[in-house]
């Protein structure tokens, strides 16, 4: 385990230390101390690497991750894993704003809430949010699946794509173009796959699927008033 | 980008360091704007005296016996200490009409930062270290304040277009966003005659609050109806003589950040500017939702828009 407090090095050296960790490292566990709520911790990591920060973060934690697994021992600021590629962000109280924005594929576990826009573009990461959602959550998701447990905010799902959105508590509102889906066989699999990796111990028959209406793909006059 | 602080009091213990936790909190916000710094801070009232503070260009000059020349044009006693840039006056309750009036008279620099029992405000350009610094800051205690660093982007870097705004008797505003009816709302305002100085848009969600109130409404309806009228960006941190409010506009993209023990109710526009506050580890950490008013007070029996302490 190696271990940087962060009041003793700066942001930079952190994050330059952890970069310089190769695919075949042997320093495979990092942990990072003193967060108090800096920003970009942990972002840019491209390595089969485990790093835990004991605290809460600010801004862009773990930002374009690939590879690597970043545990977040707290909350997280705005912009959490947003672009994330591939690996795996588990935090472990409360996500704000646009977490996991324009992800494009690695599992991204919020234990607390998440705040408004998560997911928000989001181009193929996984989100399991334990808790609720906020308000615009994902807005022009292309794909992936956002797994809500709790309850979600406002315009759940407008102008999205071909992500696939499960809800097991309430839905405030709809977005544009956002519907109500059948929850299929291959639904179930999938998200009993999410929950467990999650580690959330709720049921998949509890879900409501979501997803695009598929009315705003092409123009069409009669929906000019939907843009 | 703006950078907001503000700290409610509960434990009395923690007075004295009030200044000094909020400057603190404050600096750490710095790189969400540097343009120009202001604190408001509550520091207690005495009978029958009311306090305005005064900001001058050549404070030699402006200050120079204004205790005596105001009290002379007044025919009553009046305290004055100057720090720096600013000077706080105290002068009989009931008589802030009559003193604005006078300072008019005594050195036209002068300009009325603030009025009220316990609101003192301290703006300047500058950055927060060194605007707390000029008007030790960090000495002061007090039961709660607002501390404000901007990145102007609506108006000019001026000390007038700094934050905290002072809304009327011990009420002041500090925002992080952009109001995007200022224009209209402002010329509305000031056809109805409200007094507006600047082409500020803060100034203008500052002087609507102040209008809705001179209409009847008390603070939270005032900041409830803010959320039809004003159009923009906003996350407001007020206080009163009392308490502490905050409001968030609905699409809530202005970020904030809020705790609350049992010895105090802070508010940061990011974690970082908390993470020294005592207890902090254990404290209910939490955002505020959209479009959502919440308030606390000192006040033992609040409206039903306010939250006791």
């Amino acid at each position: 385990m190696q271990k940087i407090d962060l009041q003793d090095t700066g942001l930079r050296d952190l994050n330059a230390t952890l970069h310089a960790q190769a695919d075949n490292t042997n320093q495979t566990a990092w942990e990072i101390e003193n967060p108090k709520g800096a920003h970009a911790i942990a972002c840019g990591l491209d390595a089969p690497i485990e790093v835990t920060v004991r605290g809460s973060t600010g801004y862009y934690c773990a930002g374009m991750n690939q590879q690597a697994t970043v545990n977040i021992k707290g909350s997280a600021g705005p912009g959490v894993a947003e672009n994330m590629m591939s690996g795996k962000v588990v935090i472990d109280g409360d996500a704000s704003q646009y977490a996991g924005a324009t992800g494009h594929g690695g599992l991204l576990v919020i234990k607390g809430n998440a705040s408004s826009r998560c997911g928000i573009s989001m181009k193929g990461i996984n989100i399991v949010v334990h808790g609720n959602i906020g308000h615009m959550s994902a807005f022009m998701a292309q794909s992936g699946n956002l797994v809500v447990c709790g309850d979600a905010g406002d315009a759940l799902g407008d102008s999205c794509y071909e992500a696939r959105l499960f809800v097991r508590g309430e839905v405030k509102s709809l977005g544009a173009d956002c519907e109500k889906k059948e929850m299929r066989p291959e639904h179930i699999a999938l998200l009993k796959e999410l929950l467990a990796e999650a580690e959330c111990d709720a049921k998949p028959e509890e879900f409501t699927r979501y997803g695009s209406a598929r009315n705003l793909y092409n123009f069409d006059v009669d929906n000019a008033a939907a843009y | 980008m703006c950078g907001i602080v503000g700290l409610f009091l509960k434990d009395k213990s923690l007075e004295p360091k009030l200044g000094e936790m909020l400057t603190s909190m404050l600096i750490t916000m710095t790189d969400r704007g540097p343009d120009s710094a202001g604190i408001a801070i509550y520091s207690g009232e005495s009978n029958s005296k009311t306090k305005m503070t005064l900001q001058s260009d050549v404070p030699e000059e402006a200050f120079a016996d204004l205790d005596k020349a105001l009290g002379k044009a007044m025919g009553c006693t009046v305290k004055s200490e100057v720090k720096s840039t600013h000077a706080v006056l105290e002068i009989p309750t009931g008589t802030t009409a009559a003193a604005r009036a006078a300072l008019a008279d005594i050195h036209p620099s002068i300009r009325v930062m603030s009025r009220g029992d316990s609101l003192e405000i301290y703006k300047e350009v500058g950055l927060p270290k060194d605007v707390a610094a000029r008007f030790e800051i960090e000495k002061m205690s007090g039961t709660h304040g607002i501390g404000h660093t901007r990145m102007a982007t609506e108006s000019a870097v001026t000390t007038m277009g700094a934050h905290p705004f002072n809304t009327g008797d011990d009420q002041c505003l500090v925002h992080n966003g952009s109001l995007s009816n200022h224009n209209s709302l402002r010329r509305k305002l000031r056809r109805d005659g409200v007094h507006i100085e600047t082409e500020n848009d803060t100034e203008v969600g500052a002087a609507y609050l102040t209008w809705q109130m001179q209409n009847g409404a008390t603070l939270g309806d005032a900041l409830e109806s803010s959320l039809d009228d004003l159009d923009g960006f906003f996350t407001f941190v007020v206080g009163t003589k009392d308490g502490f409010g905050v409001v968030r506009d609905p699409i809530a993209c202005k970020p904030a950040v809020m705790a609350e023990t049992n010895q105090y109710v802070a508010f940061g526009s990011e974690y970082r500017a908390l993470v020294d506050l005592p207890g902090i580890e254990t404290a209910r950490v939490w955002e505020p939702e959209p479009a959502t008013v919440y308030f606390w007070s000192h006040n033992a029996a609040p409206s039903s828009k306010e939250k006791a302490a």
